[in-house]
């Protein structure tokens, strides 16, 4: 990446006071630790902690069609999805491929805002304006509009909540607040299997926020401890676990596939789902070794039945684990396995949802 | 698990291997590890896992490994020679190559086969360098 240039958030400055270790993920100079994963993990399973996730993007929709275009563009029912609410769901190909996983929240009857994954908003952003084309609707771009901070942990309510007029949305809700240093648009959503709000606010007020976030005790926490927290949750990320060549009956997100609403990808997800798909994404637990992105998953001697998509070492459990595409009939939880960990054959087993069960979400 | 929180340390009496490496040479013998820069980078080490003492191993190759919990590393021989010590203590607790990586976090100990080779290694200021270009 020599010679080329990374992006930036609103709190790179924060981040380089607070002695953060900066690494390129998806083409943003973001912290990956401050003082390590591991304590940062703690801190967010024991208490609560505070990432910089401003290098996610946002999409919002509004018109008299907003709805119908964001049904037809997304997996969920969007039609479910009452003012003030937040829903999880796909954007698909015509394939059923993934473009896309994304929270959308309804702000208004007619007006959504979608937060996308930093590496897909381009894409995405131009998925949203083909489709909107016949639609009374419009897609806009407000990325740079919005720095975004996750507080999380079963202390993040109490954090947040001291600095807050009135009280903090439940959880899949959102709502306008004031926090003090302006005004801010709080979700009761994470990617952390904790309990805990994602903050949305002007980029000009996200280093004073952050800063009476950590004044009222939160611990700042870098993207390692993030990816960590996620797996023992089994929170599929995009790029790793998900993509264009999987659809979300194999990625094991049919919970958030409504092919009644007819949206694009529809069609191949029920023929998935009515004849069963062949692979699916489960999560993986080893009793030695950590799996790693790309090992082979071993099952009945030789045969090779699966790969590995995310691993990591545990912090909570101790041990490695992660997830992987294995074939269907083998995917069943407590189904031993072995992992080939560069060339090491490392036993284990399909875990079970979620592998860290003790969150506070 | 801590991790070493201190600024970056270069000892002027080690020699280095590109591969951010070490080497404390005395005489005949060496005792390699991997440097602040190496640790840093990786980020808390979870494992350690070198190979038993009488192995051979050769300078360039990789003759461990270390494991974070993100990532990876192959460790980079930087003399060829035969292991006649390993350090168990870092294979029980691999974080002390985190706060101690010159020290306690040494990994093995080895009798060289070709000592002239150290004249290949760089020294502290050509390895700072190294870092900063």
């Amino acid at each position: 990446m020599r010679g080329m240039s990374l992006a930036r958030t609103p709190l790179y400055e924060t981040h380089v006071d607070a002695g953060a270790k900066l690494v390129d993920f998806a083409g943003w100079e973001m912290p990956v630790r401050y003082r390590g994963i591991v304590e940062e993990h703690l801190a967010v399973r024991e208490s609560c902690g505070v990432f910089d996730v401003s290098h996610m993007g946002e999409i919002e929709t509004e018109g008299p069609q907003a709805g119908e275009l964001l049904q037809r563009l997304l997996t969920n029912d969007v039609a479910s999805l009452e003012v003030g609410g937040a829903q999880y769901s796909c954007l698909c190909r015509e394939d059923g491929g993934v473009l896309d996983d994304l929270f959308t929240y309804r702000l208004a009857p007619d007006h959504y805002l979608t937060v996308t994954n930093a590496s897909n908003h381009e894409t995405d952003l131009a998925w949203f304006r083909e489709q909107a084309v016949g639609f009374d609707a419009e897609a806009a771009d407000r990325f740079h509009d919005y720095a975004m901070l996750a507080v999380q942990g079963p202390r993040a309510r109490e954090v947040v909540g001291s600095l807050a007029q009135g009280e903090l949305p439940k959880r899949f809700r959102v709502a306008d607040m004031n926090l003090g240093t302006g005004d801010a648009m709080v979700c009761g959503t994470g990617y952390t299997g904790e309990d805990g709000v994602e903050i949305l606010v002007p980029p000009e007020e996200a280093a004073a926020l952050w800063e009476e976030l950590v004044v009222a005790g939160a611990t700042p926490a870098g993207l390692g401890a993030r990816d960590t927290l996620r797996l023992e949750v089994n929170y599929a990320l995009y790029g790793n676990d998900l993509d264009t060549e999987h659809t979300p009956i194999e990625s094991s997100l049919g919970w958030i596939v409504e092919e009644h609403t007819g949206f694009i990808g529809s069609e191949r997800c029920a023929e998935q789902r009515e004849a069963g798909p062949t692979r699916i994404l489960v999560p993986l637990s080893l009793d030695e070794g950590i799996p790693r992105q790309g090992n082979p998953i071993l099952a009945g001697g030789e045969e090779e039945v699966g790969v590995v998509t995310s691993g990591t070492l545990s912090p909570s459990l101790g041990h490695g684990i992660g997830m992987g595409y294995i074939r269907t009939d083998l995917g069943s939880e407590g189904t031993e396995i072995e992992v080939d960990v560069r060339g090491k054959r490392r036993p284990g087993r399909i875990g079970k949802v979620p592998l860290y069960d003790g969150g506070s979400a | 698990m801590t991790e070493n929180a201190n600024e970056p340390t270069y000892p002027d009496d080690l020699r280095y291997h590109a591969e951010h490496d070490w080497a404390r040479i005395d005489g005949e013998e060496a005792t390699f590890g991997i440097t602040w820069y190496a640790q840093d980078s990786l980020g808390e080490v979870v494992f350690f896992d070198p190979p038993d003492a009488g192995t051979a191993i050769s300078k360039d190759a990789s003759y461990a490994e270390v494991e974070s919990v993100k990532a990876v590393s192959d460790v980079i021989s930087p003399l060829s020679g035969e292991i006649t010590e390993v350090n168990e203590a870092a294979k029980e607790n691999p974080d002390v190559i985190n706060s101690d990586p010159y020290g306690e976090g040494w990994m093995v100990k080895v009798k060289l086969s070709n000592p002239s080779e150290v004249d290949s290694l760089l020294d502290a200021e050509a390895y700072k360098k190294l870092l900063t270009d």
